[in-house]
């Protein structure tokens, strides 16, 4: 007999009924609740990761079984001259992040007030984020073009006095796609920043002005330290972003010209999906995984003692 | 003396909120400069597109290039695998998500801090590159070029358990212990009181998985390689990529492309820089 008052209450009330239905127990009503959730993870989220890091390690032309090469696959990835151009490419990519974050927080201090129109302002500022990546790149490339705005502009400023090829000069384009990346992304931090900065309470703000800080006193000393967790998160979503840049090169570039743009994953998405060689694609792919492992693990370390 | 200070301070403070709009204004033009000129380049007829300085009212306005585009290529199956797609999507991340999240939020059985755990590391794990496999996949399946395959990838995923979850948990036990004294079944009281109290959780997951799979492109560019299947994230690009020369039917193709979703952000904007917060925490 069950001595908790809760058993004998499920007991008593249930039996009646329950002997007119029969009623699967608990758990494993649970458990078909999740199935289809779990099912679906398992195939399409952690299949690709335990399987893709297997097949990197075989020989596998997706109609015969994998067979196992060792590093050979990793060998020939780092003889590629392509995969270190994208590797030191990936690596450039992250100085977007100081710039993506500081204009975001900047953004975001902008906009934390409540002036008449301001939620328009918002909502414009976080239109390039609901925008379709494809278009973007179409949008972009004209202004990219050799006669494009861009250009046409820096020429009526005699900044420059040749039209400038923003993604078909190899010195230039990786810099060019890194704009488009930083211009995408500004509105997603700008609204985490919102959220961090609406929770610092007002009564923290306004002592603060009572001691006659001024504006700039203010942001350094209570704004920044308060959102330091905030920070925090947006660095660590941002530098992993950064790390994995796909979708911007293949609309706008291609990886070109001559292979100046290609990134970690844009190797893997032309290894792979292009040219089928799907055990070196998931090589590559599988050094980008470590170094996202690396960068997050970096930045745990940093975020961890401070939520203590 | 003293109106002078007060007319003075009221001045710097007038001139310091000018100036606010000022670069409010000119980040505005800058985030969304590309798709005010691309509109303005749809409905333009006249000119060079890369004239400068740009015109962004275009002298003679029209809708032919709307026309044109629906002429060039099939613009309206395009329309139809978006909407097919998303619609799909859509509803099976709900009913997926929210299955999930009643046992993670509502039920005491073995294994749930496991399977908690388990949802947790998907967000942690570089599912960037599962692409890849999930074409192999999908191509093992015979799943490529079919809807079933762009949908199926995307339907279960970590933040819509979580954000379903944390709506159930706010439902009061008691009107859960008194459907089970009446004898109604998990499912019952799944669908008809979980579900009805969640329903603002339930528009936010809903509004951000149609924004985020009308916009997806990657995915749905590597399965389905047939055009007439292309959902116009995709399709779009097949139209620059052949008659890369018009400008303008281009334009006009992408504005078609990215109108639903950023009008669904414009009116329900509130979720997007509301349900963020909820997301993340």
């Amino acid at each position: 007999m069950d001595t908790t008052a809760d058993a004998l209450e499920t007991t008593a009330v249930n039996t009646p009924r329950a002997a007119r239905r029969p009623r699967l127990p608990a758990s494993a009503q649970a458990w078909l609740f999740l199935t289809p959730a779990l099912l679906l993870l398992a195939a399409f989220t952690f299949w690709p990761v335990l399987w893709g890091s297997y097949l990197a390690f075989t020989e596998y032309k997706v109609i015969t079984p994998p067979e196992w090469v060792g590093l050979k696959n990793f060998e020939e990835l780092f003889a590629d001259e392509v995969f270190i151009t994208s590797v030191k490419n990936s690596l450039l990519y992250l100085l977007i992040v100081p710039f993506i974050q500081l204009g975001a927080l900047g953004l975001a201090v902008l906009v934390n007030n409540s002036l008449p129109g301001i939620k328009f302002f918002r909502a414009a500022f976080y239109v390039p984020v609901v925008t379709s990546v494809s278009v973007v790149g179409i949008m972009w490339g004209w202004m990219y073009n050799e006669q494009g705005l861009i250009n046409a502009v820096l020429q009526w400023l005699r900044v420059i006095n040749e039209p400038v090829g923003w993604l078909t000069d190899d010195r230039i384009a990786l810099y060019a796609v890194m704009f488009v990346t930083m211009w995408r992304g500004l509105g997603w931090y700008m609204v985490l920043y919102l959220a961090g900065l609406q929770s610092i309470p007002k009564e923290v703000e306004e002592a603060a002005i009572l001691d006659g800080a001024n504006r700039w006193q203010r942001f350094w000393r209570i704004t920044v330290p308060m959102l330091a967790p905030t920070i925090l998160l947006c660095s660590v979503l941002s530098t992993l972003a950064a790390m994995k840049v796909l979708e911007e090169v293949l609309i706008l570039t291609q990886g070109g010209p001559i292979s100046s743009t290609f990134t970690g994953l844009y190797y893997a998405y032309d290894m792979g999906i292009r040219s089928f060689n799907f055990p070196r694609a998931l090589a590559a792919s599988l050094v980008v995984s470590v170094f996202c492992i690396l960068i997050a693990w970096l930045n745990f370390k940093f975020i961890r003692p401070r939520h203590r | 003396m003293l109106p002078k200070i007060l007319s003075s301070q009221r001045r710097a403070r007038r001139l310091g909120a000018l100036l606010h709009y000022l670069v409010l204004v000119l980040v505005a033009l800058f985030c969304a400069f590309p798709m005010l000129w691309t509109l303005s380049t749809a409905i333009g007829t006249e000119g060079n597109v890369f004239a400068f300085p740009p015109s962004l009212i275009p002298s003679a306005p029209s809708w032919v290039n709307f026309a044109e585009v629906f002429k060039v290529i099939d613009l309206g199956r395009y329309y139809w695998n978006s909407i097919w797609i998303t619609f799909w999507t859509v509803v099976w991340t709900v009913v997926v998500c929210a299955l999930a999240a009643y046992p993670l939020a509502r039920l005491k059985f073995k294994g749930r801090q496991l399977v908690f755990s388990i949802i947790l590391v998907t967000l942690m794990l570089p599912t960037e590159v599962n692409f890849l496999v999930n074409f192999i996949t999908m191509s093992k399946l015979g799943l490529v070029n079919t809807h079933l395959g762009v949908i199926l990838p995307t339907i279960a995923g970590a933040i819509g358990i979580f954000m379903l979850k944390s709506a159930f948990e706010e439902v009061p036990q008691d009107l859960i212990d008194a459907a089970r004294v009446d004898g109604a079944s998990e499912l019952r009281i799944f669908w008809q009181i979980m579900l009805p109290l969640a329903l603002p959780q339930i528009a936010t997951l809903i509004i951000f998985t149609t924004v985020t799979s009308w916009n997806n492109f990657l995915w749905p560019g590597v399965v389905l390689t047939k055009s007439e299947l292309m959902p116009l994230a995709v399709g779009i690009l097949e139209l620059s990529g052949t008659f890369g020369s018009a400008t303008r039917v281009i334009a006009a193709g992408a504005v078609l492309t990215i109108a639903p979703a950023l009008l669904v952000f414009f009116f329900t904007q509130r979720f997007f820089m509301r349900g963020l917060d909820g997301a993340v925490k």
